[in-house]
């Protein structure tokens, strides 16, 4: 490979540069901002599943489970600091993301999506039902937490928390690519396109899915933890399907050819919500259905996908 | 003599009413071409699915190098040094052509890592000497999808080479290719297997190439082996001329 930046790179970088000032000048994109990056990081996950192929239809499980690992740490323990919850929400989802792997990856296709639903619905009534542990449906707060032992007043806490979105969120997206490009991410791509061949070359299909599948629900959970800490509550909602289905939405969106399109993604359905919702109030999901619908019909390779398209409709006009 | 590399004993198999393998007693000896010839539906890529552990035989064993590895999994016959090559090349279309053949030298190596880049792996040159020893060299940075068939048929035979195998089983390495390049093809594979002493077992319907590349052949009609001998032998029995040559 040459030493050159691919475009999708730069606008990457520009995208979190952007990330960084941006909120410095309007002060209520800092959260707006600290909510793209962290959900960015949990779409990635989805995203590392779409290379093979599978889709999720529960992935808002690792996402609940890392904002309830933060939650519960302040309920049960008290005090709590955001690096901590970050590794812990991470470490949680992670270990949780192996055992339902452990069943998931046997199958495949619409089983695998179906089959991650039906867990994230079972952890989603556990969340629900056990009142005494979980304050059912209302959530549990999430008290704002230190950051290396300092504390912050709100208005200084929601720079502190973006910029640890950010620093988050770089290093995944970091991360996921180099994973993609590494043996372990080219075997997962191989699971999209042959998997028998991949046994055959000795290989566990299996095993492979199973790496990124836990892979994907580290991201989910320190994605989950990072908005809990944001938006300082974690609730069932957090598990429930609808938002497993945002972020295949956002994955989708976005596009799944590359990391960025996590962001992307994320930064187009925040931005739509966060303006619709203030001019339209109940209707801003109908914008969304009809950005989805566009984007299927005349962009099916996300956000990311439009630059090649209009780069090949350009190179051929000439 | 040649020592026994693979040793089938009385394997059966029936699929329903079909009899796909009934009693097949075969070795395979180190270093040899063995061709498996044979009518439509007499077994021969059963047997081929039961030596890479894919089927599981209903009575029988088989060994390679004296271990036993029948109904093993198909990764865990690869590990040992049985490679497979597909009568339809299984390939990872969306990757490069280099992309496939180095995830088959990481698949090799085991333990594949989940950050140093794939191409960053030590073993590029000797992938791309495979290539170049099959002739697909000049495609290695095209996507596998882009490739016509005959040269998917030679990237498949590259990628069981990749894992360094001591028996390469093919489902007829010539079937898809336009017959004027049969022969170079057969040419440059049987002399890729010779220089890298891979020992080979494929199946064929071409009597010519069975003639020119085998040095000996295996018949087989309705799950039974009817006949194993030198090409010369095979081709000059009555029997086999009739119901399997079809003349």
């Amino acid at each position: 490979m040459s030493g050159r930046i691919k475009p999708v790179t730069a606008v990457a970088i520009i995208f979190f540069l952007v990330s960084a000032v941006a909120p410095l000048f309007v002060s209520s994109w800092a959260t707006l901002f600290a909510l793209i990056l962290a959900k960015g990081i949990v779409v990635l996950g989805i995203i590392l599943l779409l290379q093979a192929g599978q889709v999720s239809f529960g992935h808002a499980m690792f996402f609940a489970t890392g904002a309830y690992t933060a939650a519960f740490w302040g309920k049960y323990v008290g005090g709590g600091d955001i690096v901590l919850f970050i590794a812990l929400g991470g470490i949680t989802s992670a270990v949780f993301g192996l055992i339902v792997g452990l069943f998931v990856v046997r199958y495949r296709e619409i089983f695998f999506g179906m089959l991650n639903l039906a867990f994230s619905m079972v952890l989603w009534s556990l969340l629900e039902k056990m009142f005494h542990y979980t304050n059912g449906a209302d959530g549990i707060r999430v008290p704002r937490p230190a950051l290396l032992g300092l504390s912050f007043t709100p208005e200084t806490f929601q720079y502190v928390i973006l910029y640890v979105s950010l620093l988050a969120a770089v290093v995944a997206f970091y991360g996921v690519q180099r994973y993609l490009e590494s043996p372990l991410g080219h075997m997962l791509r191989a699971i999209k396109s042959n998997e028998t061949r991949l046994e055959y070359l000795g290989t566990s299909a299996r095993r492979v899915l199973l790496i990124g599948y836990m892979i994907s629900a580290f991201l989910g959970g320190i994605g989950g933890a990072l908005v809990a800490i944001i938006q300082q509550i974690a609730t069932p909602e957090f598990g429930f399907w609808t938002k497993s289905g945002e972020f295949v939405f956002i994955a989708i969106l976005g596009g799944s050819a590359h990391a960025f399109g996590a962001f992307a993604g994320a930064a187009m359905f925040e931005c739509v919500r966060f303006y619709a919702a203030a001019h339209l109030a109940d209707t801003w999901q109908l914008i969304l259905g009809v950005v989805l619908i566009v984007i299927i019909l005349y962009a099916p390779n996300g956000l990311i996908g439009l630059r090649q398209r209009y780069g090949q409709a350009k190179q051929g006009g000439h | 003599m040649a020592s026994v590399l693979l040793s089938a004993k009385g394997i059966k198999i029936r699929f329903g009413g079909v009899v796909a393998a009934d009693g097949i007693d075969l070795d395979v000896l180190e270093g040899e071409n063995l061709a498996i010839i044979g009518p439509n539906g007499a077994g021969k890529t059963t047997f081929l699915n039961i030596s890479t552990g894919y089927l599981r035989p209903q009575a029988g064993s088989i060994s390679f190098l004296g271990q036993e590895i029948t109904a093993q999994l198909p990764r865990t016959i690869t590990k040992l040094g049985i490679a497979r090559a597909f009568q339809i090349p299984q390939l990872f279309l969306d990757q490069t052509v280099m992309e496939n053949m180095l995830i088959a030298a990481a698949s090799r190596l085991g333990s594949p890592s989940g950050f140093t880049a794939l191409s960053a792996l030590p073993e590029l040159p000797e992938m791309e000497r495979l290539l170049d020893l099959v002739g697909v060299k000049s495609y290695a940075s095209r996507k596998a999808r882009e490739l016509p068939e005959g040269q998917r048929k030679l990237v498949d035979i590259a990628l069981a080479l990749a894992l360094k195998p001591r028996l390469l089983l093919m489902d007829e390495p010539t079937s898809g290719v336009a017959s004027a390049e049969k022969l170079e093809i057969m040419d440059i594979l049987t002399s890729a297997l010779a220089k890298e002493k891979v020992t080979s077992v494929f199946v064929e319907h071409d009597m010519d190439m069975v003639e020119r590349y085998a040095h000996r052949v295996a018949v087989w009609n309705v799950g039974k082996i009817q006949k194993v001998g030198t090409p010369a032998e095979v081709l000059a029995d009555p029997k086999v001329r009739e119901q399997v040559i079809g003349i």
